[in-house]
């Protein structure tokens, strides 16, 4: 793939942009709130936007594409399962208490509703997390354009990483939302030309199926036995695993994205941030997957257009269907807003990584452990250090995941760890007043252990099983999913009973923190589609038509 | 700060102004696998059309 001077022109205006924005959000920042947690003043359109946007990496992008030509349309309950149900019940039902706690984060959550330890955990859990999912965002960014264009991988990482350096250090979380709600129109705007002409090339979505075997094409017909699609997973393993335990613990309780929509102005709009995020999310497949789709077809139809092999020559190297399309679909001028669309998924990514974590480690780590007892121009001292550190670090990861090649599967796994039982915590925290904090501690103890004895224990695809042979499963993914079942199961029932042999908090610190001491302001004047109950009602009717259509 | 819609819409402008202006001057320029469609200039006009929107929204409110 080659690049002509049009090309980096669009590059240069966009990297110029962004700068500008840190620049317009710094003058706004004269508080370590101000630019941890944009202290409640962004509005809604935005926090939406910014919801999803933060999630959406250049992994997930070059991720999802790949596995839409290996998984076919089923790749979409990736979106449609295990994110938009969530998204609804933490906006209906769990964005009350976090925003009228007044919390400032997550783990700050966790220390008013249940104790210190509690915390502790979650925030050196979460912390770790951030930096490990940067780096690994910034490594497969690296790889992929010193792969693509010829870039040095270290340059295309420490060019990216200093830009997004510079603009969280100006204008700290308010810069990085608005320039995540800037990179999702970029994305929207220089992914979906792709989608639509690898679509029509192959002849529409019957060209396509007519092409490909019926499995790529319907996402729930092939569910009911793991030996009959791609994935190797049943419905129950996917609508438990995928759908309710990784789904409602990343969507529900991380705070990487729980912090967009507590940056709104009112209780209402962080209730609606959610909503409104779940409509486009629902499209999103149609961007970033169908093209994957579109591309297996395209290679059956024999018009020039073929995947690349791996290195080894085992197979398609699916993570370069993406680019590879653009080579094929975009010419020079196209292309340039086509590469900056992936830089931009890099950047939101990794920006959003770096400010959730500069705030958990000021507020959660450093005030709560190190210094509690400082003046405020200290805390955000402190927070703007962090995000350098949190940088530095990330390209230390990435140059960890770019030398041990396992390393990208470990993590993933951690990843599964850390956010699977956590729901179950949340979900005893905030509606059973009962719940203590010995309980919530130790249920999320033992909820990662069990996670980490299922991996010893099971064997998929040559991974995992250090300590026996228990169970094989049919792939990695399904592995994951019942990982995470068995790490959430065993974090609700160790929770329970705890709890029941402990003493509970008097019911006057719950205040704010649970379900019945809480005041939700009632929307009764607002029109429909400002009220949480009905917007869920509308979102869910629209994802149940759009799986009907893709049954 | 700002309304960031107006930001927003002057990026969109400019990389559409950009990109429509190169497909019209050189239509020589095409995608391997799409010969005959004209890509930048109906891309860039997509953007122009999508900044100016913005643009539009954040001065309406404005006055």
């Amino acid at each position: 793939m080659t690049l002509r001077a049009v090309d980096y022109v669009s590059l240069a205006i966009y990297f110029a942009f962004v700068l500008g924005i840190g620049w317009m959000a710094k003058k706004k920042i004269t508080s370590s709130a101000d630019f941890l947690t944009s202290r409640h003043s962004v509005p809604v359109w935005i926090t939406s936007l910014a919801f999803i946007a933060a999630n959406l990496g250049a992994q997930e992008m070059i991720g999802m594409c790949a596995s839409g030509a290996k998984y076919g349309i089923m790749t979409a309950h990736f979106y449609w399962l295990g994110a938009v149900p969530a998204m609804v019940f933490v906006g209906l039902f769990m964005m009350p208490f976090y925003y009228g706690s007044r919390a400032r984060s997550v783990p700050e959550y966790l220390k008013l509703r249940f104790d210190e330890k509690t915390r502790g955990l979650n925030a050196i859990t979460f912390a770790i997390m951030t930096i490990f999912s940067s780096g690994i965002s910034m490594y497969a960014l690296g790889q992929l354009f010193q792969l693509v264009l010829g870039w040095n991988f270290t340059q295309s990482v420490l060019l990216s990483a200093i830009i997004v350096l510079v603009y969280t250090l100006l204008g700290g979380l308010t810069s990085a939302i608005y320039n995540e709600v800037v990179q999702f129109f970029l994305i929207v705007l220089g992914f979906a030309p792709l989608s639509f002409l690898a679509v029509q090339k192959a002849g529409g979505w019957s060209g396509i199926s007519s092409r490909l075997a019926p499995v790529m094409s319907h996402s729930w017909k092939y569910l009911a036995n793991p030996g009959d699609n791609p994935m190797g997973v049943g419905a129950f393993g996917l609508i438990a695993g995928l759908g309710f335990v990784l789904s409602f613990g990343y969507w529900c309780t991380n705070f990487l994205v729980i912090q967009r929509a507590m940056a709104a102005n009112t209780m209402a709009e962080a209730r609606q941030t959610p909503l409104f995020a779940a409509f486009p999310k629902i499209l999103m497949p149609f961007v970033v997957i169908l093209p994957g789709i579109a591309a297996v077809a395209l290679l059956k139809q024999g018009v020039g257009y073929s995947i690349p092999l791996q290195a080894d020559g085992s197979g398609p190297d699916y993570n370069l269907v993406l680019t590879t399309l653009m080579a094929k679909f975009y010419p020079s001028g196209m292309l340039g807003i086509g590469l900056t669309a992936l830089m931009a998924s890099f950047m939101s990514g990794m920006a959003g990584n770096v400010t959730a974590f500069n705030t958990v480690f000021t507020y959660d780590i450093y005030q709560s452990y190190i210094k509690p007892q400082a003046d405020d121009d200290h805390y955000l001292w402190v927070g703007r250090a962090t995000t350098v550190v949190g940088i530095v670090l990330s390209i230390g990861t990435a140059y960890l995941a770019a030398s041990f090649n396992n390393m990208m599967d470990f993590l993933q796994l951690i990843f599964a760890f850390v956010n699977a039982p956590l729901f179950a915590t949340f979900l005893f925290g905030m509606f059973w007043k009962r719940t203590t904090g010995h309980a919530a501690f130790s249920g999320l103890l033992s909820g990662i252990t069990a996670a980490a004895l299922t991996w010893l224990l099971t064997v998929a695809e040559g991974k995992g099983g250090l300590l026996g042979h228990v169970y094989m499963f049919r792939s990695t993914m399904a592995q994951s999913y019942w990982i995470a079942i068995m790490s959430w199961t065993t974090c609700f029932v160790v929770t329970l009973v705890v709890s029941l042999m402990t003493a509970p908090k008097p019911e006057s610190e719950l205040k704010n923190l649970v379900y019945g001491f809480t005041d939700v302001p009632p929307h009764d004047d607002a029109p429909w589609y400002k009220r949480p109950g009905p917007l869920a009602v509308v979102v869910i009717a629209v994802l149940v038509v759009v799986n009907v259509i893709f049954w | 700060m700002d309304d960031l819609r107006r930001p927003t819409g002057f990026l969109f402008s400019i990389l559409g102004l950009i990109l429509a202006l190169y497909g019209f001057i050189s239509p020589d320029v095409q995608a391997p696998l799409e010969p005959g469609i004209p890509v930048n200039l109906y891309c860039g006009a997509m953007l122009l059309i999508f900044g100016g929107l913005l643009l539009w929204l954040s001065f309406r409110a404005k006055s």
